[in-house]
């Protein structure tokens, strides 16, 4: 459903990502991990427009969405909960989610809300309140939720446990597994590996802007694989 | 000082409760389009001094009519303006940008001298809607029906953008926009359309502005509204330009202290009201760097 094929991204003449193709099917959770500068943020940002892509083609159900401007990437169904999550803290949580319907092609914006609110009943309870106001669990629930209420076909996710509890990073974990019944397909780009792992449906290991290896759920517990990951990375 | 300050008095007040309001308006216009563009476009006062020609070329045309011509012209030329010279410059650094605007600024102050001088002077007399600058005595104070009009259509015009911003998407969509581009271009946000509310708002605004100046002021020459332009970009500035009410206040504080200091001024020292003014605009800029109206996290951010 999303193809990445033969991607090449460069700043100046140094290449960040290199060659990489990537497939992912409709509903799967894939993961990405690798060192810190392997490429995995840069590769959600080519696929989202953000970055332009210097060789390669990005598909959606077979149709190229490379080289489009970001807000047409998002109205073709493609969401991304960037790293950092970029939530307008002067704004109201309900003005926030408000601003996520911006992608979405049917005018069902209360329906959207209401699916989001249900899956993270917090934003509900302070939907009045400045995003600003919240904690860091909250304001993760709050840049999932909005790229939710797009009603995507694909959520790409850059590293949305960053700087939260572990209590915390499993309520978000959780939420994944929720989003992916709900027919939505996840790529997760994280620095938790062994979490990450054992998610996704498959992991796909990236370094210096290439994919070096591909994980199963099985791999999560088999630490010695999971090192040599990274250090073949 | 030989001659003692005139004492502050209503008069005085309500001339520079006028000037406040005109002021203001300029400042949302240029506000608007620094918080989509990241671009301060120093030929906002062109816009308005287009505006103002267009109405004293139009003068032998029914009131409405000419007014309306004021209106069409200037919001097409800020259109062009957009699409020629800010879309094609988005992203680039605001010294790029702002040098362009000055470009433009003067490429137009040089055009319009050109078209006005084919009758062999320069300035043209906008005469039919002069009569709307009468003065009307209300409570022993003059007050010129323009003043009236002034802070009437700038409250109106004002309340009707905030209501604008605060409870309609699109209205929405400039704020995120304004906050943090990138970000509302991701989550769909269409660039081009909320960048073309602005430039036509901003135009709007200017043909509002060149409306009210005329009346006061029908002697039209090609440094129309010049000075107003500069004094309005020092008073955004010092309001504080990163948010729209702060520039707004900035315009309207700017406005209002020229208004006052030029009251208090005895009419043999009103040489001395540009440099009063900029000596307070310098104080305000050294205690107040992020802007006189900025509070808390954005005065934060700057230190």
């Amino acid at each position: 459903m999303l193809e990445v094929d033969g991607l090449e991204v460069r700043y100046g003449a140094v290449p960040a990502v290199r060659n990489l193709s990537l497939s992912v099917a409709e509903s799967e959770i894939v993961g990405l991990i690798g060192p810190n500068g392997a490429g995995k943020s840069t590769t959600l940002h080519a696929i989202t427009g953000l970055t332009p892509a210097y060789a390669g083609d990005v598909r959606l159900d077979g149709r190229s969405i490379l080289g489009l401007a970001p807000e047409a990437i998002a109205r073709a169904g493609v969401a991304l909960v960037p790293e950092g999550r970029r939530i307008f803290a002067d704004f109201t949580v309900e003005e926030n989610l408000r601003l996520g319907l911006a992608a979405r092609r049917d005018g069902d914006g209360r329906g959207a809300l209401a699916e989001a609110f249900e899956l993270f009943p917090v934003l509900r309870e302070f939907r009045r309140r400045s995003a600003g106001a919240l904690s860091g669990g909250q304001q993760q629930q709050l840049a999932i939720g909005r790229a939710l209420v797009a009603g995507p076909r694909v959520l790409l996710l850059d590293e949305p446990s960053l700087g939260l509890a572990p209590t915390v990073v499993d309520g978000v974990f959780d939420a994944l597994v929720r989003i992916r019944e709900r027919g939505v397909t996840i790529v997760l780009v994280e620095q938790r590996a062994q979490r990450t792992v054992a998610l996704a449906d498959r992991t796909e290991v990236l370094a210096n802007g290439e994919l070096r290896m591909t994980l199963g759920p099985k791999d999560a517990g088999d630490t010695a694989r999971m090192v040599a990951a990274y250090l073949s990375a | 000082m030989s001659a003692p300050l005139a004492a502050l008095d209503a008069q005085t007040i309500v001339d520079a409760i006028g000037l406040g309001a005109v002021y203001a308006l300029m400042a949302v216009g240029i506000g608007l389009v620094f918080g989509v563009l990241r671009l301060v476009n120093f030929a906002y006062g062109q816009l308005v001094m287009v505006g103002a020609y267009t109405l004293a070329f139009t003068s032998h045309w029914p009131v409405a009519a000419g007014i309306a011509a004021c209106f069409a012209v200037v919001v097409a030329l800020s259109i062009v303006m957009d699409r020629v010279l800010f879309r094609p410059l988005r992203g680039q650094s605001p010294a790029v940008m702002l040098v362009a605007t000055f470009a433009v600024a003067f490429m137009l102050q040089a055009a319009a001298l050109l078209v006005d001088i084919r009758d062999g002077t320069i300035g043209e007399i906008a005469g039919s809607i002069a009569s709307f600058n009468r003065a009307i005595v209300v409570g022993g104070v003059e007050v010129r029906k323009i003043t009236i009009a002034a802070v009437i259509v700038a409250a109106v015009a004002l309340g009707l953008l905030a209501l604008l911003l605060a409870r309609t998407t699109i209205g929405l969509h400039m704020r995120a926009a304004a906050t943090d581009f990138g970000t509302a271009r991701l989550l769909g946000v269409r660039a081009n359309r909320v960048i073309g509310l602005a430039v036509v708002l901003s135009g709007v605004l200017a043909a509002t502005v060149a409306v009210i100046l005329t009346v006061q002021n029908p002697f039209v020459g090609p440094d129309f509204a010049l000075r107003e332009t500069i004094v309005v970009l020092v008073g955004v500035v010092v309001g504080g330009i990163d948010r729209l009410w702060t520039a707004t206040l900035g315009g309207f504080a700017i406005g209002f202290a020229t208004g006052v200091i030029n009251g208090v001024l005895p009419t043999d020292k009103s040489v001395y009201l540009p440099s009063a003014v900029f000596a307070l605009v310098i104080l305000v800029l050294l205690v107040r760097p992020a802007g006189l109206f900025a509070w808390g996290r954005a005065a934060a951010e700057r230190v």
